[in-house]
């Protein structure tokens, strides 16, 4: 500690960005894939065309029926309603405890009135999922995830000091110098380039779970009655407590013309609370494409009669809070703003991963075995096994029972096998061999497409579907970057 | 640095940036206006009050200093906001 601020953000710079690194490029890569959740469901599930655009009002109607049939005694139902990218209502049914099943979820076409009839996957939502709780039980996936996060803004801090000509060295990157300069240019341009958005989406991502980082405020103001605060904030309802009387619940499409012609903007989720009781309330959300702030907007109806019960558009410090949730998932994005979602997260990844190899790099000639190996693992192993869930998708049969877990477990083993190879191989043949092989997987997506659905890229471009197409082309845009980059690993190496 | 110097500090910046952003996200429920809202300025200000302790931890002189660094501030806002909600 006894040369300055300066040097000693630099080794703490150094060190935490190790230890948190590998966990840091896995949620940054999942993380950044999870703007195109919807599209990669779409490529997951084939067989599955959805029908043309049609009415929310419309939709909620036949999701209301379909309900009707598959939520009997419910306490609570959640319509999802469709949008551009997404065809499908997702809908969900919560019980009180004592009926069976407690919760169930069923994915629904309105346009075709009927459950969407597809292979069972998690699809998008995998990766979704994987980056901030990590498939881990309970929340401990969470906590790792936020304390990381944490660790991530304090590190694009210190990274911010160390670095002293930030202006001047953007437009820096000598290649040809080799080895620690070469690799320190990139990190910092990767870093500097996008480094409004590395802090947003960063900090907006702690946001989006605060309340289960740091409760204890809500503890202290409402005396330990969380219910009563998420109440208050219009963050989420409790069923109120049935009557037992039955009254038919409130056709809820004229429900989402009323809400609609309110805002101006349009529906994206309903919650129904008791159907069918006489206390009945049904709430109505604006959709997360309408605007930057998250679920800002909402309508309360009676859900016996209709009548609108409260309106709720936020308050200054509820809005700040959903403009940063809304910010992190970008779901108010079109597709240029996806796009430069996409590739900032992209750059983020690229300046964890180019910190990782500095960190080796700077040690040389001296050899960090264990270093090495994980590096591999976590960073190419991580690739591959992406991959390998969309092959998998596609190689196990869509009749299969559990194949949607299977699919997962397909990705686990495939990331495993790849670390064991990261740590037995020598270190610059593991990267050659992962990068290439991850290169011959990515790229041979639009031809597994072409093979196991007939909705080959010839045809998904004359058909004009972008959404399909977007995918197999990302593919082998992917396949054709990692090969080069084994190409230039295989020529460091000799 | 020592390993014992590092280890306090390291638990400075996991432990004791924690107990600070918890103490922020309590005192900030003594500001005015409604609860709900202070609750969540509260929070949202814990988490840069959690970076800035991780610098901190790294950047005091020594590892005591480190930790009065934060325990001082903390208890003043835990105690800020105990009277607030008493």
């Amino acid at each position: 500690m006894k040369y300055g601020f300066r040097r000693t953000m630099a080794w703490a710079h150094g060190w935490a960005g190790l230890v948190v690194g590998w966990l840091l490029f896995a949620v940054f890569l999942t993380g950044t894939l999870s703007f195109y959740r919807q599209e990669i469901t779409a490529w997951m599930r084939p067989e599955w065309r959805p029908g043309p655009a049609i009415e929310r009002s419309l939709a909620a109607d036949r999701a209301e029926a379909r309900l009707k049939t598959i939520g009997r005694q419910a306490n609570r139902w959640l319509i999802d309603l469709p949008d551009g990218r997404d065809r499908a209502a997702h809908l969900a049914v919560w019980r009180d405890p004592g009926q069976a099943p407690r919760f169930q979820r069923e994915e629904f076409d309105p346009a075709a009135d009927r459950p969407v009839d597809a292979r069972r996957t998690y699809g998008g939502d995998f990766l979704y999922y994987f980056h901030f709780d990590l498939q881990m039980p309970s929340i401990w996936g969470r906590l790792l995830v936020g304390l990381a996060a944490v660790i991530m803004l304090a590190l694009i801090v210190s990274g911010i000091v160390v670095h002293v000509r930030i202006f001047k060295d953007f437009f820096t990157f000598r290649p040809q110098k080799g080895g620690q300069r070469a690799w320190l240019d990139a990190h910092n341009a990767v870093g500097v380039m996008a480094l409004p958005f590395h802090l947003m989406i960063t900090y907006t991502g702690l946001v989006t779970l605060m309340f289960l980082y740091l409760p204890w405020g809500i503890d202290l103001a409402y005396r330990g009655d969380r219910a009563a605060f998420y109440a208050e904030a219009a963050l989420a309802q409790s069923p109120p407590a049935p009557t037992g009387k039955a009254v038919p619940l409130v056709p809820l499409g004229p429900l989402v013309a009323t809400a609609e012609a309110h805002w101006g903007l349009p529906a994206g989720r309903i919650d129904v609370y008791r159907p069918g009781d006489a206390a009945a309330v049904v709430r109505i959300h604006a959709a997360d494409s309408s605007g930057l702030a998250h679920r800002r907007h909402q309508i309360a109806f009676d859900g016996t009669t209709g009548a609108i019960l409260a309106v709720e558009d936020g308050r200054p410090a509820g809005i700040v809070r959903a403009v940063m949730y809304g910010l992190h998932l970008g779901r108010f994005a079109g597709p240029t703003l996806r796009l430069l979602y996409v590739v900032a997260g992209l750059a983020g990844t690229a300046m964890i991963a180019t910190g990782l190899v500095l960190w080796l790099v700077k040690r040389r000639p001296r050899r960090q075995r264990l270093i090495e190996g994980l590096n591999v693992g976590a960073m190419a192993g991580l690739v591959i096994a992406i991959a390998a869930f969309f092959w998998a998708n596609r190689l196990i049969p869509a009749e299969r029972a559990g194949r949607d877990d299977l699919e997962a477990v397909v990705f686990f083993a495939t990331w495993a096998v790849a670390a064991v190879h990261g740590a037995c191989r020598p270190h610059l043949r593991a990267w050659t061999e992962q990068l290439g092989f991850a290169a011959l997987l990515y790229g041979g997506l639009p031809v597994l497409n072409a093979a196991t659905s007939g909705r080959h890229l010839g045809h998904s471009v004359a058909q004009g579907d972008w959404m399909l197409a977007g995918f197999d082309l990302a593919g082998l845009a992917i396949g054709l970057f990692l090969g080069w980059l084994s190409l230039r690993v295989a020529r460091c190496s000799r | 640095m020592k390993a014992l110097d590092i280890a306090s500090r390291v638990g400075a910046a996991v432990v004791g940036g924690y107990a600070l952003a918890t103490a922020a996200a309590l005192g900030a429920t003594a500001l005015p206006g409604t609860r709900a809202e202070a609750v969540q300025i509260g929070i949202m200000l814990g988490f840069l009050a959690y970076a800035a302790a991780m610098i901190w931890a790294f950047a005091a002189r020594s590892a005591i200093r480190a930790w009065a660094g934060l325990i001082g501030p903390a208890a003043v806002l835990a105690l800020i906001g105990w009277i607030g909600a008493s």
